[in-house]
This record gives structure tokens, C-alpha cells and sequence, in this order.
């Protein structure tokens, strides 16, 4: 039997996520024999070569590029993983959520005290900026959650052996956490 | 004082009269989730988390008096599935960002959301705009966090009888505002109680954030509740 195949991808994230994967110390050996990698930073495939098992994604949606991300990924993964409160409900790049799109590139470009151009980007080849960071689950459909800021590296592991092995995840009190 | 026997789930409970149903399942090592109750402060039932079933009847628990013979519903799949959905409502009614959060980690709000194992709320996020008022020398008020459960307005009075907080609006546009005078005046004490009368994160004293280490908070490791 071939292995599982896992894709992953950090949207408006920090790789903070990606971060708490590595961090499960030597048991990535062991993933890296149980599982195939496809699309990822971790091996650096930049498009989806064949459809996955299992699809990882940290980080909300706050531009064009994000949302055509995300969609590709339910395109080609079986199941998807919403990973960290970012990709839960926005996280820190959400807290613009409530000031409008042209104050905050405003504030970014035009008056910020480092500036020198004072010009706000605009060309073709950038992906637009949205409205407001979206959750991953508020733009497509998502099968689990992995909370955390970021998930604890157990919880990640944990959830990753419950897919592979068909078989319930148990959620002990210490790695279910919001921060 | 009389005393009476109710029961909680089947449970056989004794009460003191005039002992709401919550302060009676505490003293009979039964545990029913609170938000806005504090203990030493007249009941509100403003956030509804304590919700059991009275004679097919959903009544808030922190605000119901106990009754000979009583029979209390508490921890049935329907009403801890309806406690959760209110705990997910409150997270995406306000915009609770834990991870930037000073309280986390010993915020009750949070507590509740481990305790239900929330791990995405079932509701979408409203993202409301709210002010933050840091004028206070001492405290700053942070309405993005509150949960409107006014443990401050009714705890958190001057020496001569003044209230600090007060509600102002109605509906989804209801929120806390603080007097700037009386806020001013507040003692390091003071300060303090009103930081733990918070539930949450709206209520915080300037300048001692994030004193206590991950892993140390008080719910850290053990669910609220426990200690019942």
C-alpha cells in the first residue's frame, strides 16, 4: 500500500504552526516514514502533483492569493486540517478586522514614520487585499480544528496518528489550548 | 436556618433555604458551570451558562432559589451541549483574541471553552467594533474582551457608595463604561478587585501583565471546576 499523502501550507500565518510540526522532535522520522509529503514548505513542492490524503493549513484568509490557496486545497485533499487559532478565527492578523481596508494600507504605506515611497502598491501581480481576515471554515469546508497558538506539537502528532490509523482522537486537557 | 432536600441529576442534595440552586450544588461536590455569578455577589443571570431544567423548565441556576423536593436536570447531554453553544456564542460575539490576550491562561471565559473542548465555535464571528479605554491611571477597560456579565458594575464601588462601571446601551450595542473620575481615584486595591471581578480580559491593570509563566495560569492544567 502507498503511503498517505499530507500537503500543508500557511495562509496569513506565522509558520508559528509549522514551527509546532518540526517540534515534535525525533517522532518526524518516524512520520517521514509513515507519510509521503506533496505541497509544502517543507519540502518545498510548490504545486499540488497528485491528490492528498491529508491537507494541514495554518492561517487565516486576508487576500486573493489566500482564498485561491485554500481553494486548491480542498480541491485536492481528501480531508483538511484547520490548524491554529489563525486558520480557527482570524488570530492577530484579524485584529484589523474592525478598521476599514483603506486606513490600514494607509497607515502601512502613506504615513508610517519609515516610509520613503510614499505609494500604496498596486499592480497586478499583487493579490488583493480583502474586506476582513476570514476563518478557513467561512470560505470552505473544513473537517477538523487543532487549536492552539500554536497547537502543541503533541496535539498535532496525536491527530495526525488518529487519521492515519482510522481510529478516534482523544483530546486530553493539556493540549486542547486557545494561546 | 431550615433545611431542605432537592435533587441534582438523581443526586440527593440538602439545601439551606433562600440557597440558590448553584451555591447548593457546590456544597454538595456538584459542579454547574458559571460565568457572571461571583460568589459574594447578589446573582444577576445575565450569561445564562448555569442553565439546568426544573420541572421541564430551563431556569438559570445561579439565580434560583433550591426547593424542598426539586428535581434539577444538570448534566445531560442537552444542556451541556446548550452551555457549549452558549460559551461559542460569547467567543464570537466579542472579538476574544486569546493568544494576544493578558489574562489567558486564567481567563473563565477561556476556562469554559477548555472545559467544552471547544475547538471551533458552531456560530460565525460578528467582529464588532469596540473602543478600548485606557484614560485610568491604574486599569484600563478593553470592551472587546467583555462579556457583559457585570460583575464590575455591581462589585466595584467607591467607599462612599459610587458605582466605577456602569452599562450604557441596549441590545447588541450594550456595553460597560467607566467613570473617568471615580476610575482616577481607585486605590491599588481597588484596581486589583476589579481585575479579578473580570472574568475575562476587559478589566486589567496597567503594567503587571504576563507575570505568570505558561503552564503556571490557574487553568493550565486542571479544568475549571475541579476544585468542586
Amino acid at each position: 500500500m502507498s503511503k498517505p499523502i499530507v500537503a500543508t501550507a500557511s495562509l496569513a500565518g506565522c509558520f508559528g504552526c509549522h514551527m509546532s510540526i518540526l517540534d515534535i522532535d525525533e517522532r518526524i522520522l518516524t512520520l517521514i516514514d509513515l507519510v509521503e509529503f506533496n505541497k509544502s514548505p517543507i519540502d518545498d513542492i510548490k504545486k499540488f502533483t497528485k491528490m492528498c490524503d491529508i491537507g494541514i493549513i495554518e492561517g487565516g484568509c486576508c487576500n486573493s492569493e489566500n482564498v485561491e490557496n485554500l481553494r486548491a486545497f480542498r480541491k485536492n485533499c481528501k480531508i483538511l486540517i484547520s490548524c491554529g487559532e489563525c486558520a480557527i478565527m482570524g488570530g492577530l492578523p484579524a485584529m484589523r478586522n474592525g478598521i476599514p481596508v483603506k486606513e490600514c494600507l494607509e497607515e502601512a504605506y502613506l504615513k508610517s514614520p519609515t516610509v520613503d515611497d510614499t505609494i500604496i502598491p498596486n499592480d497586478d501581480e499583487l493579490p488583493m487585499i480583502l474586506d476582513r481576515v476570514y476563518p478557513l471554515h467561512e470560505i470552505v469546508k473544513i473537517d477538523y480544528y487543532l487549536p492552539g497558538c500554536p497547537p502543541r506539537a503533541d496535539l498535532i502528532w496525536e491527530a495526525l496518528v488518529a487519521l492515519l490509523n482510522n481510529k478516534p482522537l482523544s483530546l486530553p486537557y493539556e493540549v486542547v489550548k486557545f494561546d | 436556618m431550615s433545611e431542605l432536600q432537592f435533587t441534582i441529576d438523581g443526586k440527593d442534595c440538602k439545601a439551606k433555604s433562600g440557597q440558590t440552586i448553584v451555591e447548593a450544588a457546590r456544597e454538595n461536590g456538584i459542579y454547574i458551570p458559571t460565568l457572571c455569578n461571583f460568589q459574594g455577589m447578589k446573582p444577576a443571570g445575565t450569561c445564562r451558562i448555569c442553565t439546568v431544567k426544573v420541572a421541564g423548565r430551563y431556569q438559570a441556576a445561579c439565580t434560583t432559589p433550591a426547593a424542598p423536593g426539586m428535581i434539577v436536570e444538570s448534566n445531560t447531554p442537552e444542556i451541556e451541549d446548550m452551555r457549549k453553544a452558549i460559551v461559542e456564542m460569547l467567543f464570537v460575539e466579542g472579538n476574544h483574541m486569546c493568544p494576544t490576550c493578558e489574562k489567558s491562561g486564567n481567563c473563565e471565559l477561556q476556562a469554559l471553552g477548555y472545559r467544552y473542548t471547544m475547538l471551533a465555535p458552531r456560530f460565525p464571528y460578528l467582529w464588532p467594533v469596540r473602543e478600548v479605554d485606557a484614560h485610568a491611571p491604574k486599569i484600563y477597560l478593553d470592551r472587546n474582551r467583555c462579556v457583559q456579565c457585570l460583575r464590575c458594575v455591581r462589585g466595584i464601588v467607591t467607599g462612599d457608595g459610587k458605582h466605577v462601571f456602569a452599562l450604557s446601551q441596549r441590545g447588541n450595542k450594550v456595553g460597560i463604561d467607566i467613570d473617568a473620575q471615580l476610575a482616577a481615584g481607585l486605590s491599588e486595591d481597588q484596581a486589583k478587585k476589579a481585575m479579578d471581578q473580570c472574568p475575562v480580559g476587559a478589566i486589567l491593570r496597567k503594567e503587571i501583565g504576563f507575570a505568570v509563566p505558561i503552564g503556571r495560569r490557574k487553568y493550565d492544567g486542571k479544568p475549571i471546576g475541579s476544585e468542586v
